[in-house]
């Protein structure tokens, strides 16, 4: 028989737990990397050297971070609302189709114009792609897990039909877009910080990462000082209660599905737009869902989000390095890492709660 | 060792600290072999605390647990099991798409294989019904079986892993009042074989009717121990309050008002068609309070819900203020705006966010109202500064907007709410269950609230189960059985056998 619930003071549960939980994960996935024969110290030492050791790793690092804090924050925001929302992909890969169209149609519209506009085309690619999940739970009672995870598939197998057969490149046998014009993207760090006397070697990393930083404070005056979170907290943590105080659940689930989209569509503005410069396909990565243990690990809290997104931006930045140094640690590996992290902070977050309350307790009594 | 024979529990010294709360305060209990045991206590005065303690899901920081007179460590609900301690929880801990006999040996099988194990139960079953008095079918199912029924299940369990303590917590909190009485019945047939009993209820009359000792527990210590038969329930009640408490409510007769809240032939029908409330019609005037009678589950909740503007009705007209309300206008936000406020049966699935801070919760349901923030934005100051000084008004404590709802005792969740409902004076209240699960003081604190509101000129809808509470604060009664208004009675002009007849659906005597 379980006792009581544990209730950790307010730094244990938002600090602690979530560090004893990457400790554990390191030295779990420090003993996968001893079983290869390989020494874990040096492992370590290399991906953190690779990801935070140079100006250039750091930007890579926070290039990936970028694209962890958009789609965290939207696993997060349709946490609030008590939905768990797995077609991050898809609203990204809708959110992309919308910027390019913007991108290529609207190319005659200046830059101060033009990208703007094209951001709001993938915010509400990604806004309409969240909402008809959204829509479908709350009026046909089609569970979001379910119809997310599908609308995924339709819209890759959308992304596929348009490049090869509405908007690819003339005469390219690649299945992508013509390239952006050179107003219609968004402006590279290196680029950005070089006025200011600060010379970065040319990496992915743009301005989008400024877009991710305002979309953390965005979203945390969203949930925890608006109206609206107050809603979205309300139908999440009790149903009945919302219902209760005038609130109508179902709308609040087809808002907060858009809001989530959109900030999915974030994704597909730092690729398309900041990266690629055109569309390509498979742009979203994988990244829509490792969103899902970015708002976990980060329990939903946009503050919890940037440091799991750049726990995670680490880790593939690293990861990457550590692969090319250590030909015997594959990129495989380095999912397997990777996905330990996700058990420990994710699923055994219960485990780690009641070694952290009896830590603390021994630590009263001594 | 003397000729009396060892106390069935001894508790010597008990303390426990959670954080910065006292819970257990050098606590010791005597309970005799054979008897049965009150404990009461406000909530959060420690009982449940001390019981958890003795059933192994807390440890005590000191003190010393003996049981027949040998000291025991009860470090787990099994060691508690094995020192013959069982214990009926408020929410059973059944699982509810499983038979009766197949709950009884959950956890207790005897083998790997179920077979022997549910013959030896069914047997054991037989006896112990034979014995006791406890009639039940062995293969039902718990889920389709009534509340009462499964609190039966649950003594069953604790008495075939051969419990000889049973600490039962608050049970008659959601039985009906005959399913009460048949507890008690088989409480005594206990005792009569020679079981101990732990009783822990707030309820005096409990106290006063099956036990033969009580103990009174506040803010954590022992106050008291006396004899039942030496004691009263106002004695009881100040000891647990720790100062002289009102049982009776203090009422004086006032003329009604005009009509402000009409409902004609209002029916619900659930979605298999079946009705759950058929052609009930009822008129609030100002400044009276109307009490509905009625066991639960006769339509009273639908009744609320369909005034609040939860559930539509499948027919029936309301008028508020003479208006008739039209589908827009019963929707709950609307219907706050008209004066229309709700104090919900079940406050923390429907009146409370749990998880929130009091101070949110202080809002629900005007969170849009200006005051709390400019524009689309919610003031966290502001939020605070209305909680600060409700929870002044209404005594909520502890008085702190920043703890977590879940944090608070009943009583205080309960005040949380009235004060959000009350504050904005109201023209209708619609009230159900205003003092489920809270403790004596808060109990006289909401009735005096409602008498006062009644005074004031509100309109008062009651829904409670407790025919008492129905019968002291009200000025007329409507009791219900079966989804209809079986009757109406002046309450000056009745009795608990009169209602207890129409509660039972014999309508109107014959002259």
């Amino acid at each position: 028989m379980t006792a009581a619930p544990i209730t950790l003071p307010r730094w244990a549960d938002a600090g602690l737990v979530p560090l004893v939980s990457v400790a554990a994960a390191l030295v779990v996935a420090g003993l996968v990397v001893i079983g290869i024969g390989e020494s874990p110290l040096e492992a370590t030492a290399l991906l953190l050297r690779g990801s935070l050791g140079s100006a250039e790793g750091l930007a890579f690092t926070l290039y990936y971070t970028t694209n962890f804090i958009f789609t965290g924050l939207a696993v997060a925001v349709a946490f609030h609302a008590g939905l768990f929302n797995i077609g991050g992909e898809g609203q990204a890969t809708i959110a992309g189709i919308f910027a390019a169209l913007a991108c290529l149609w609207l190319a005659p519209l200046p830059g101060i114009l033009l990208v703007p506009l094209a951001i709001l085309a993938a915010a509400a690619g990604g806004a309409l792609y969240g909402f008809i999940p959204g829509w479908l739970q709350a009026t046909r009672g089609s569970h979001v897990v379910i119809t997310t995870i599908m609308l995924n598939f339709i819209a890759a197998t959308l992304l596929v039909y348009l490049l090869v057969e509405k908007i690819g490149k003339p005469g390219s046998m690649q299945p992508e877009t013509p390239d952006f014009a050179k107003h219609a993207i968004l402006t590279p760090m290196h680029q950005l910080l070089a006025p200011l006397g600060v010379t970065l070697p040319a990496t992915p990393l743009n301005s989008a990462f400024l877009l991710a930083l305002a979309c953390l404070v965005a979203v945390w005056a969203l949930i925890f000082r608006s109206r609206l979170g107050y809603a979205i907290r309300t139908t999440g943590a009790n149903p009945r209660a919302a219902a209760y105080a005038g609130i109508s659940p179902a709308r609040i689930t087809m808002v907060a599905m858009a809001i989530s989209g959109a900030l999915a569509g974030g994704l597909a503005v730092n690729e398309a737009m900041g990266v690629q410069h055109r569309l390509v396909l498979d742009f979203t990565g994988g990244y829509g869902f490792v969103g899902i243990a970015v708002a976990l690990m980060g329990r939903g809290h946009p503050v919890g989000v940037a440091l799991a997104a750049f726990l995670f931006g680490i880790l593939y930045q690293g990861g990457a390095e550590l692969s090319f140094d250590k030909p015997t640690i594959t990129r495989d590996m380095v999912v397997v890492i990777g996905g330990v992290i996700i058990l420990f902070a994710g699923a055994l977050d219960g485990l780690f709660r009641r070694v952290v309350a009896s830590g603390l307790r021994l630590g009263r009594v001594l | 060792m003397t000729d009396a024979p060892a106390p069935a529990i001894e508790l010597v010294g008990i303390s426990k600290r959670f954080g910065a709360v006292q819970a257990n305060r050098d606590v010791s209990l005597s309970v005799a072999a054979g008897s049965i045991h009150g404990i009461v206590g406000e909530n959060g005065a420690g009982k449940s605390t001390l019981m958890s303690i003795l059933y192994g899901f807390y440890e005590a920081d000191s003190g010393e647990i003996r049981i027949g007179g040998t000291p025991r460590a009860i470090r787990s609900s099994g060691d508690a099991i094995a020192a013959g301690i069982g214990m009926v929880h408020q929410h059973f801990m059944l699982v509810e798409t499983l038979s009766v006999v197949e709950n009884v040996v959950l956890g207790a099988e005897g083998g790997a294989f179920l077979k022997g194990g549910l013959a030896n139960a069914r047997a054991e079953l037989a006896r112990l019904s034979q014995d006791y008095g406890l009639v039940i079918d062995p293969d039902a199912i718990v889920g389709e079986l009534s509340v009462g029924l499964q609190q039966r299940v649950e003594i069953l369990k604790s008495l075939y892993r051969g419990a000889d303590i049973l600490i039962l917590d608050e049970p008659t909190a959601v039985l009906t009042p005959p399913e009460a009485d048949q507890l008690f019945v088989l409480l005594r047939a206990l005792k009569r074989q020679g079981k101990t009993v732990i009783l822990i209820t707030h309820k005096l009359r409990e106290i006063m009717d099956v036990t033969d000792a009580v103990s009174v527990m506040r803010r954590g210590e022992m106050v008291a121990h006396v004899r039942t038969s030496q004691t009263s329930p106002p004695e009881l009640a100040e000891a647990m309050v720790g100062r002289r408490v009102l049982l009776r409510v203090e009422k004086e007769p006032r003329q009604r008002g005009a009509p402000v809240l009409e409902a004609v032939g209002i029916s619900v029908t659930d979605a298999r068609g079946l009705a759950l409330l058929s052609e009930a019609s009822l008129t609030l005037h100002a400044g009276e309070i109307v009490g509905i009678a009625g066991v639960a589950g006769n339509g009273q909740s639908e009744l609320l819900d369909v005034l609040a503007g939860l559930t539509a009705p499948s027919r029936g007209v309301i008028r508020l203020n003479g208006q008739i309300l039209n589908a827009a206008d019963r929707k709950p936000a609307r219907l706050r705006e008209l004066g229309l406020m709700h104090i919900p049966e079940d406050r923390q699935k429907a009146g409370l966010v749990t998880a929130f801070t009091a101070a949110e919760n202080a809002i629900l349901g005007y969170q849009h109202e200006a005051a709390f923030g400019a524009g689309p934005f919610l003031s966290p100051r502001a939020i605070a500064a209305h909680a600060r000084e409700a929870f002044a008004a209404y005594d909520v404590r502890p008085p702190d907007p920043a703890l977590k709802t879940a944090n608070f005792s009943g009583g205080n969740q309960q005040k949380i709410v009235l004060a959000r409902e009350i504050e904005r004076a109201p023209k209708v209240l619609l009230v159900g269950q205003p003092t489920r699960g809270v403790d004596i003081g808060a109990i006289e604190f909401i009735h005096r609230r409602l008498i006062a509101l009644r005074d004031a000129g509100v309109a008062i809808l009651l829904v409670s189960v407790e025919l008492e509470e129905v019968m002291a604060l009200s000025d007329r009664i409507l009791c219900m059985c079966g989804g209809r208004i079986t009757g109406e009675r002046a309450a000056e002009a009745t009795d608990e056998r009169d209602l207890g007849l129409l509660m039972a659906g014999v309508t109107e005597r014959a002259a």
